[in-house]
């Protein structure tokens, strides 16, 4: 079944060996002009995060002043980056919800490509999506006052701790949209996680200011553990621990929650 | 005689209580199109799931170009196109980029794909839109990049589940006629319809399924020669006088009797109208209503299993005894 000329009229099979690296690019590929293309996802990676600087800048900062010695735009901006990740993260579930629905998943399942290469070049390209996210907010925060107060190593470092922290929220996200297989019900399903995650944290209002019951969730969720890492490495403090926390977290997430979104994609055509 | 190219073996499939298939055996020669014909619910889409590797089923063998489904997945996979109920095209792409995208994800080289893409625009009649967002598309254009995409690395085996779903007349006909081009060129086709007429334009050998389970196979002209090539319907004031016409055109044709109207089904659509006309004026009947019309699925599932194709069966197992029996009931 093999020939090497184009005119054969015998049938050409394609390659079965199976190339997962090329497959996940291919699909990184197809989800980033996606993005490019549709809108609302544009939207929400451009627009979206530039409202959330502003907002949180010129709304509350009025209202809440220097944290701990530094100006509140420092403190917050941490805060901002994760959230809007962290939102922003949601879109990998939507985005997989969709090609369920419009039955894209199984054409790929019936192709000759790697398994994996569909949640992983859906990741990939919200991971990709999520680094240009955060630098445009780094450039916006930039104009309206925010400046690390750390090394410029210390600095990467953080933002390279927000989009992590983005890439493993990703596979909790591709669960429910594998599990709910439509857009929209797969922002609704997912909007309790979010909120839980986002508000009761120190992503904007430093711990001392929550009743105490309160205090022992938002100190150790996820959110506030890698709010505070980036604060250390950028306004500066004693990094290590809170670091290597949020690291084990951000590990822990993708550790238990990828597994199971590829268990859920096997089963969900 | 060679080994078909796809060849289904007592294919067995539960959805928690639902038998989805119930012992479904078929076979494909090489080049040849079956149609797998039955009404929603019928089990077509799970007997392609399993051939197609989405599926595995519960018992059975499914094998296509020699390997099986189960064992041999990714082989299977690199020979075979599918083309779903739904179009499955990337709505933010452009034509060219679908075709581009599955090239890849079948790792063929850069320049086989460009190749092969600008062909089936051609060929699919979408040249003027390769390059547009495929959300401007219409229905037929979607179907038709749909079947394009599934033929990109150029699979020996087709499978089409139902590929004109949803189009106008029109765009059915166009369809078939791509269809009927490509299986002039060598490919083996599985196509599932619910339209007889489909199964009869594209397919030499018919399988009907019903409940998931084979209730007739055969080329269209044999299926056809069993259940009739045209329906004489005609209706009376009551149903004393449908009953007498039922008595008197049983020469004519199979008859089927509900109420008041009555269904014909005979070989030679215009000597039989003919015949019935003489038939039913000699007995001095008066008919509100008489037609000539061309099969459809009801039909054939009223011959073969005494209820229509989108009625729950009056039992759940039809056995070819009961078939017999209730055959004979409706023609006496």
């Amino acid at each position: 079944m093999t020939t090497t000329a184009t005119t054969s009229p015998v049938p050409v099979m394609s390659d079965a060996r199976p190339r997962p690296v090329a497959d996940a690019l291919t699909m990184m590929w197809r989800n980033l002009v996606n993005i490019r293309r549709n809108p609302q996802l544009l939207v929400l990676a451009t627009i979206q995060p530039v409202i959330f600087v502003l907002m949180f800048r010129y709304v509350f900062g009025g209202a809440i002043g220097g944290v701990s010695g530094v100006p509140y735009v420092d403190f917050l901006m941490p805060g901002v980056f994760i959230q809007t990740v962290v939102f922003g993260s949601l879109t990998t579930g939507i985005g997989l919800a969709d090609d369920l629905n419009k039955g894209l998943v199984e054409r790929f399942r019936s192709l000759p490509m790697a398994r994996s290469a569909v949640l992983i070049g859906r990741t990939l390209a919200d991971l990709v999506r999520n680094i240009l996210v955060v630098l445009l907010m780094c450039a916006i925060g930039y104009l309206v006052g925010w400046r690390p107060h750390t090394e410029a190593l210390a600095v990467i470092a953080g933002i390279a701790m927000v989009v992590l922290f983005s890439y493993s929220l990703s596979w909790v996200f591709a669960i429910i949209g594998l599990s709910v297989r439509d857009a929209e019900t797969t922002q609704a399903a997912s909007f309790p996680i979010l909120a839980l995650l986002v508000f009761p944290s120190t992503a904007f209002v430093p711990l001392h200011t929550m009743p105490d019951w309160l205090q022992v969730y938002a100190e150790h969720q996820p959110v506030s553990v890698v709010v505070e890492a980036v604060r250390d490495l950028t306004i500066g403090g004693p990094t290590s621990s809170d670091v290597l926390i949020a690291l084990a977290w951000c590990v822990g997430i993708v550790a238990v929650f990828a597994p199971m979104a590829v268990a859920r994609y096997r089963k969900a055509v | 005689m060679a080994e078909p190219a796809i060849v289904a073996e007592h294919l067995v499939k539960r959805y928690g209580v639902l038998e989805a298939l119930k012992d479904v055996s078929f076979s494909v020669p090489e080049g040849e199109v079956l149609g797998l014909l039955g009404p929603n619910g019928a089990g077509k889409t799970t007997a392609v799931r399993i051939l197609t590797t989405l599926l595995r089923p519960d018992s059975g063998r499914a094998i296509v170009l020699g390997r099986d489904v189960r064992d041999d997945a990714a082989r299977v996979r690199a020979s075979i196109g599918l083309a779903g109920q739904n179009a499955a095209v990337d709505e933010n792409l452009t034509a060219h980029e679908n075709l581009r995208l599955v090239g890849r994800l079948t790792h063929m080289s850069t320049g086989d794909i460009k190749s092969r893409s600008d062909e089936l625009i051609e060929q699919f009649s979408l040249a003027h839109a390769g390059n547009r967002l495929v959300r401007t598309f219409s229905g037929g254009m979607r179907r038709r990049l749909d079947l394009a995409l599934a033929l990109v690395h150029r699979p020996p085996v087709l499978f089409l589940d139902e590929p004109t779903t949803g189009l106008d007349p029109k765009g059915r006909t166009d369809l078939w006629t791509v269809i009927q081009r490509l299986v002039g060129k060598g490919t083996t086709v599985l196509l599932t319809t619910q339209y007889l007429e489909e199964a009869d334009q594209l397919a030499n050998n018919i399988v009907v399924i019903d409940h998931g389970s084979v209730i007739a196979e055969g080329t269209s002209a044999a299926l056809k020669g069993r259940f009739g090539s045209t329906v004489i319907e005609v209706a009376f004031r009551d149903e004393t006088a449908a009953t007498t016409a039922s008595e008197r055109l049983a020469h004519v044709g199979t008859v089927a009797r509900d109420g008041s109207r009555l269904k014909v089904s005979v070989s030679d659509g215009a000597p039989a109208m003919l015949e019935t006309v003489r038939v039913i004026d000699g007995a001095h009947l008066e008919p509100t209503s008489m037609a000539l019309r061309e099969p459809t699925l009801d039909d054939v599932f009223l011959a073969l299993t005494g209820h229509a194709a989108e009625e729950p069966p009056v039992e759940d197992d039809v056995s070819e005894a009961d078939l017999a029996r209730r055959g004979k009931h409706k023609t006496a």
